[in-house]
Formats: structure tokens, C-alpha cells, sequence
């Protein structure tokens, strides 16, 4: 039996290296790519937190998460296509509209 | 009474003429210009010739007619402290005087006409110069039949502005646009001694009025010789020596020759320059009271009449020596005014309207058949091929010269007469006009052999051209030399048997009791004066003679010997230099003073303002830029500079705000491990 905070540790690493790739990473299509680690590392948790307490509500937490992350890519890719088209690129440092 | 009482149709007709012209006249052909502005003028002398036959009826009074008031002026002070009402009417006087003046303006007025249609006919401005014509003699017949001292200054002025646009007829030579100022210019001087006259006079006697004017001079309010009066006559004798060319403003009338022929037979010869002595005579009853105005009108008719005869004896230009002889001429006229013979000097002016109207369209005939040379000395030789201008020129020059029954005879012996016999008179004046007439005989005989005899000194090419003029020309000479050898037998006078009914004509229009009354003289002295002049006469003229047609190198040996002399009066006494010297160049050096001062001083004074201002305005404006905009500035710079920090974190970078988030987020969550 796998002790529940190996989970925790699994999502905490999941985490971190979504934010990382969030911070760090110029694609806009590789920062939707680790937000979608972030949730997952959420799901992880929900789903590690469901056992240990021996309740299926983190598990139905999870699935909504799943459903809402699949929402979450098609308006964030669709946002990324209309991005592409008026700016010819996908880099965020490139796209700075919001500065003073 | 029709015809006097429509006596404003005479001056208004060719009034009316010259409107026609100077509107339409371009689009007329020259067929109907010459209906139009001669007919008209025409019509004019007919109805003169009608006024003047009712006014004979009228026994010897003035005929009148005020059509309505002009200048109603109002009661003002005159010099003498008494209550004075001047109005000037638009009226019309008839007397004696007029009506001569009126019958030899439009009887040799309407004949130049005619003759100007020949002369002209190839001329371009054909209208032009027809309209100026007929507003001359408009112009001319309100001077002469005008009622008042005001109404005749209208028309004295109308005619210097004829005489000037007439003069520079030919505007696009210099010179004739020269002399057209020059006109203009020596007649305004005049002009504003006649207006300093006709003030005077409107503050003594309260009235401009002809007849009110010689009522009070006769009345005996003044004395013989008072200041006034004579100061009066002074002011109006300097507006008639620039109209009627005297001594000192007698320059512009050689130099008004460079107008069309037939202007100086009109303007410049017949009518226009004797409207001064037509003035002086018109205020008899006034000089009467003035003998030193008389006097002086004497000397400068004397004077000038033997000045003008020597310039005359040495010019070569055919129309120059009648000009000159106009001066001289117009002298005489002076002369017997002022000697008070006024009748004796309008007779004079009437006879030499005509002979030298003759004189002159005669010379513009001659002009024309020599395709337009003036110079004498081309000429000669004449006589035959231009018979009816020599046969009518040589009646002009015996009647101009004196010979007896002629009707210069008539006219100049009175004056001769007048001028050794008046009251007012003097041997020495007498002299002067003598030794004027044997020059006139002169040079007039001297101009007659020149042009008709000896020998033809005419250049090849423009011999074969020469040809008489055309009958419209011709007609009017001969017309105007019956005129020329008729016109003294209305004034025959005593000595040779008639009784000088011209003179007792005018005499009610000069009597006067102030006049000083006539010494008796034998029969035989006149006669034997007469007889003196016509002697000195025939010896100019047989001197002209020797000189021209039987030895023509003795003028030139003569020349020679005379030499200073001979070219001082040949460049007329370098008198236009003087004045050239003396006035106009003072003048010309005032203005560019003048000009000088503007440019320096007023356009200084204004370039300085205009400076100035620029200045100040330069001044606000760096006040602006570095005060006003510099704490505008300031104070954006100082905001700039504190919103710096919070500034420099807006990167727009959706990553960076992220990071912050995500350190914010942190930063809590160390506080709550740290302190919780």
C-alpha cells in the first residue's frame, strides 16, 4: 500500500513544475500545457485525499476538475488562434497590450 | 424770345456731343462721329446766331436767365462787418460782351470742326478726340456766357483739362504727354491766383454776380486805388496770365503745339487763351478802380507781346512761330486792357480768332501735305501745289501783319492808338507795340516765304507725296480768311472815315464814370501813328523779303554775326531752363526730400512700432515657452517622476503578473508557517 503523502509529494511536484512551466516558459501553448499540470496535481491530490478519508466526494471534485480542464483548452487554444491571427505569434513576452 | 430763353442749349449741345463720344463713340463708325460732333456743335452756332439777333432787339440791356441755384451759401460776415447772403445761381448772362465772345467760340469753333474731319479722318481716337473737342467747347461756352464769377472758373477749369487731354492727344509720345502736364500744371498756378480772386472778391462785395459784382464797383463804395480792389484785379491778371500765356506763365503754349493742329487753332489760338482777356475786360468796372493793376496788366501785355515776337523771329518749327506769335498776340489784348481800352482789345481778340485759326489751319494743312514735317527749313516752294492754303495763309499773314483793310489793321492800329492816346497810356508803351508789329510783320512774312517761295528745300521722297488738302480742309480756310480780311470792318474806325461800331457796340458793357476821360487828339496824329505802324509793318516785311526770297544766305551771315544772341533766342531765352532750375527742380528735390523723410522718419516710425511689438511678442512668447510650459512641465515631471516605482512593475507581461501572484501567495504561506 502506497502511504498517501508519496501522492502528496507526486502533486506537489506536479505543482511546482506546472508553475515553473507557467513563470518560465515563452509558448503560450506550453503554459496552457502546464496549467494543465497544475490541475492535474489538483486531481492528484483530490483523488489521493478521497482515499485516505475514504469519501467518493474528491473523486466527483475530480471528474468536474477533468471536465472543466477539457472546457478550459478549447477557449484557451481558441484565445490562441485569435491571438496567432492579429499578432503572428504565440510568445507571451511579445504580447504585452496590458503595460501602462 | 425762343432763343433766349433756351440760351443753355448753345453750351449744352455739344455738351451733349461730347457725352455721345466719350460713351459710344467707339462703336460709331467715323461717319456718324463726325454727324454727331460736328452737327452738333453746328446746331450750337446757329442758335448763338439766333440769341444774338434777339439780343440786338433788346436795345443795349443785359439779358439773363438763372436757371436755379447752385450753391445756396447763407448769410456769413463780410470784410466790411456787414451781413452778406452768397448764392451762386447756374445762370446765363447775355450782353454785348458775351455775345461776341459766344459767336467767335462756336462761328470758329464749327468751322475747326469741319476742318478737323479732314485732318483727323486718318487719325485712330477718332471719336476720342471729337468728344474733347465738343467738351471743350462746352466748357468754353459756360466760361463765356456763364453769369458769375464761379460758374465762369467751372468752365475755365473745364477748358485746361480739354487743353490738357487735347495736348496729349498723342499720349504715347513722351513729349506730348509732357506738354499736356506742363499745361496743366503752369494753368493750375494761375488757376490759384484766380481763386484767391474770386474769394476776395465773395467776402467784399457779397456776390460773384456780374452784374452785382459791377453795380458796386460802379456805385462808388470804393475809391479809386483801394487796396482791395486792386488787390483783387492783381490775383485775377495771375489766373489770366496761365490761362492766356503771359509773362511769367507764358512757357506752356510753345510746348502745347505737340497737340493736333487743329487744337491749337481752337484751344491754343482762337478761344481758350483769350478767356483771361475776356476776364480782365468781363471785370472792367473793377480794374477801373485799380490804375496799378492796370498798369501792371499794361506792362506784362507790352512786355510779352514784344518778348514773344523776338523768340518768334529765330524758330524754325512752323507751328512754334505761331505759337509764339499767339503769346505776342494775346499781349496786345493785355495791353489795351490795360490801358482801359477793353473794347479795342476784344475787337482784336475777335479778329485774331479768325486770323490765326486761319493762320494755323493753315500751317496743319500745309503739316498734312508734306506727310507731317514741321521744320520750316524742309519746306519752301509751296505755292503751287497747295494753292488754296497758300492763297488763304497769305490773307492770314497780311491780316495778322497789318496790312491795311485787313482786319488785323483794324484791330492792332486801335490798340496802337489806344496805348499812345488813353489815359492810361504812354509813348513808351506805344514804342514797344510798334517795334512788336514790325517784328510780327517779320516773322510772319518770314513764315509765309519759307513755306510758298524760293526754292523747294522739301526731301526727295516726300516731294512726289505733296498734294492740296481735301475740300472738307479747304472750305473752312477760305471761309476763315473772309473772316480774317472782314472781320475789322465792323470796327472802322474815325480817322479813315467810318465810325467803330464795334466799339460803341460793347460800350455799354465798359462805360464807366471813374474812367478817366480821353484827351482830344488831332486827326492828323492818329493818322499819322497809323501811318508810322503800317510803315514799320511793310519794313519787316520787306525785310522778309530781302532776306528770304531774294538773298536766302543773309539770314544765316546774320546768325553768324548775332551769334550768343542769335542762339540765345533761338533756345527761347533758356527760360525754360530757368524755371527748370528755379521751381522745378526745387520742386522735384521737396518731393524726393519729402519721399526721403517718409522713407526714414514716418515708415521708421512705423517699422519701429512694428518692431517693437515683434519684440514684446518675442518676450511673451519665451515666457511662455520656459515659465508657463516649464511649470506645466515641472509638474508632469514630478508626477512622472513619483509614479515611477509603481510604474516599472506594469510590464504587460502576463508572466510577471503571474510571478508576483505566485509570490504573493507564498509570501502568506511562509507568514502563516512562520507566525501560526
Amino acid at each position: 500500500m502506497i502511504p498517501t503523502h508519496w501522492y502528496l509529494f507526486l502533486g506537489t511536484a506536479l505543482f511546482t513544475i506546472g508553475v515553473v512551466g507557467v513563470l518560465t516558459r515563452r509558448n503560450v501553448i506550453i503554459i496552457l500545457m502546464s496549467i494543465e499540470l497544475i490541475l492535474n496535481a489538483v486531481n492528484v491530490n483530490l483523488v489521493a485525499f478521497s482515499h485516505y478519508f475514504q469519501s467518493i466526494d474528491g473523486q466527483v471534485f475530480a471528474i468536474f476538475v477533468i471536465t472543466d480542464a477539457a472546457a478550459e483548452a478549447a477557449v484557451g487554444l481558441g484565445l490562441i488562434i485569435a491571438l496567432f491571427r492579429n499578432k503572428e505569434t504565440v510568445n507571451a513576452d511579445e504580447i504585452d497590450l496590458l503595460k501602462w | 424770345m425762343t432763343f433766349l430763353d433756351f440760351i443753355w442749349l448753345v453750351p449744352l449741345l455739344p455738351a451733349l456731343g461730347a457725352f455721345i463720344q466719350l460713351l459710344w463713340g467707339k462703336k460709331l463708325s467715323n461717319q456718324a462721329v463726325s454727324a454727331v460732333s460736328v452737327g452738333l456743335p453746328g446746331v450750337s452756332f446757329l442758335w448763338a446766331t439766333g440769341c444774338f439777333g434777339q439780343l440786338l432787339q433788346l436795345q443795349g440791356q443785359t439779358f439773363t436767365k438763372v436757371l436755379y441755384t447752385w450753391l445756396p451759401l447763407g448769410a456769413f460776415h463780410l470784410s466790411d462787418g456787414t451781413l452778406g447772403n452768397l448764392g451762386v445761381d447756374v445762370g446765363f448772362q447775355l450782353d454785348q460782351l458775351s455775345a461776341v465772345m459766344m459767336l467767335v467760340v462756336t462761328g470758329v469753333g464749327f468751322v475747326i470742326h469741319v476742318y478737323s474731319i479732314g485732318y483727323m479722318g486718318h487719325e485712330g481716337g477718332y471719336y476720342r478726340f471729337f468728344g474733347y473737342l465738343n467738351l471743350f467747347m462746352f466748357s468754353m461756352l459756360v466760361l463765356v456766357v456763364a453769369d458769375n464769377y464761379l460758374m465762369m472758373f467751372v468752365g475755365w477749369e473745364g477748358v485746361g483739362l480739354c487743353s490738357y487731354l487735347l495736348i496729349g492727344f498723342y499720349f504715347h509720345r513722351r513729349s506730348a504727354s509732357d506738354a499736356g502736364k506742363k499745361a496743366f500744371i503752369v494753368n493750375r498756378i494761375g488757376d490759384a491766383g484766380f481763386l484767391l480772386g474770386l474769394m476776395l472778391m465773395a467776402v467784399t462785395f457779397g456776390s460773384v454776380n456780374f452784374l452785382e459784382v459791377t453795380e458796386a464797383a460802379r456805385g462808388g463804395r470804393f475809391g479809386i486805388g483801394d487796396g482791395i480792389i486792386t488787390t483783387i484785379c492783381v490775383l485775377l491778371f495771375v489766373g489770366a496770365t496761365g490761362k492766356s500765356a503771359q509773362i511769367p506763365l507764358y512757357t506752356w503754349l510753345p510746348d502745347a503745339m505737340e497737340g493736333p493742329t487743329p487744337v491749337s487753332a481752337l484751344i491754343h489760338a482762337a478761344t481758350m487763351v483769350t478767356a483771361g482777356v475776356y476776364m480782365v475786360a468781363r471785370s472792367n468796372a473793377l480794374y477801373v478802380l485799380a490804375p496799378t493793376a492796370l498798369a501792371l496788366v499794361a506792362a506784362i501785355g507790352a512786355v510779352t507781346a514784344i518778348w514773344a515776337a523776338s523768340i518768334g523771329l529765330v524758330q524754325n518749327d512752323i507751328k512754334r512761330v505761331l505759337a509764339y506769335s499767339t503769346v505776342s498776340q494775346l499781349g496786345y489784348m493785355f495791353l489795351a486792357c490795360g490801358v482801359a481800352a477793353f473794347g479795342a482789345g476784344i475787337f482784336h481778340l475777335m479778329t485774331h480768332a479768325f486770323f490765326k485759326a486761319l493762320l494755323f489751319l493753315g500751317s496743319g494743312s500745309v503739316i498734312h501735305a508734306l506727310s507731317g514735317e514741321q521744320d520750316m527749313r524742309k519746306m519752301g516752294a509751296l505755292w503751287s501745289k497747295t494753292p488754296v492754303t497758300a492763297k488763304t495763309m497769305l490773307v492770314g499773314t497780311l491780316a495778322i501783319a497789318g496790312a491795311p483793310l485787313l482786319s488785323g489793321f483794324f484791330s492792332k492800329d486801335e490798340i496802337l492808338w489806344q496805348a499812345f492816346a488813353s489815359p492810361y497810356g504812354s509813348v513808351l508803351l506805344w514804342v514797344i507795340a510798334v517795334l512788336t508789329a514790325g517784328m510780327t510783320a517779320f516773322y510772319m512774312f518770314r513764315l509765309f516765304f519759307m513755306t510758298f517761295a524760293g526754292s523747294s528745300r522739301v526731301p526727295h521722297e516726300v516731294e512726289h507725296h505733296i498734294h492740296e488738302s481735301p475740300r472738307v480742309m479747304t472750305v473752312p480756310l477760305v471761309i476763315l480768311a473772309a473772316g480774317a480780311a472782314a472781320a475789322g470792318w465792323i470796327g472802322w474806325p474815325k480817322t479813315l472815315g467810318g465810325s467803330n461800331r464795334f466799339e460803341h457796340f460793347l460800350e455799354p458793357v465798359f462805360e464807366n464814370p471813374a474812367l478817366r476821360a480821353a484827351e482830344h487828339h488831332t486827326w492828323s496824329l492818329e493818322f499819322g501813328l497809323m501811318l508810322g505802324s503800317v510803315v514799320v509793318a511793310g519794313i519787316g516785311a520787306f525785310i522778309a523779303y530781302q532776306w528770304y526770297v531774294k538773298e536766302p544766305e543773309i539770314p544765316g551771315r546774320v546768325a553768324e554775326k548775332a551769334g550768343p544772341l542769335y542762339q540765345l533766342v533761338l533756345e527761347k531765352y533758356r527760360i525754360d531752363e530757368l524755371y527748370d532750375a528755379l521751381f522745378v527742380d526745387r520742386t522735384k528735390n521737396l518731393g524726393n526730400g519729402l519721399a526721403a523723410f517718409d522713407l526714414a522718419v514716418v515708415d521708421g516710425a512705423v517699422n519701429g512700432t512694428g518692431w517693437t511689438t515683434r519684440m514684446t511678442a518675442e518676450v511673451s512668447r519665451l515666457w511662455d515657452l520656459y515659465v508657463i510650459d516649464g511649470l506645466v512641465n515641472l509638474l508632469a515631471f514630478v508626477t512622472k517622476v513619483f509614479s515611477y516605482p509603481a510604474r516599472i512593475v506594469q510590464t504587460g507581461l502576463v508572466q510577471n503578473y503571474a510571478l508576483l501572484i505566485a509570490l504573493g501567495v507564498l509570501t502568506f504561506m511562509a507568514y502563516y508557517l512562520i507566525y501560526f
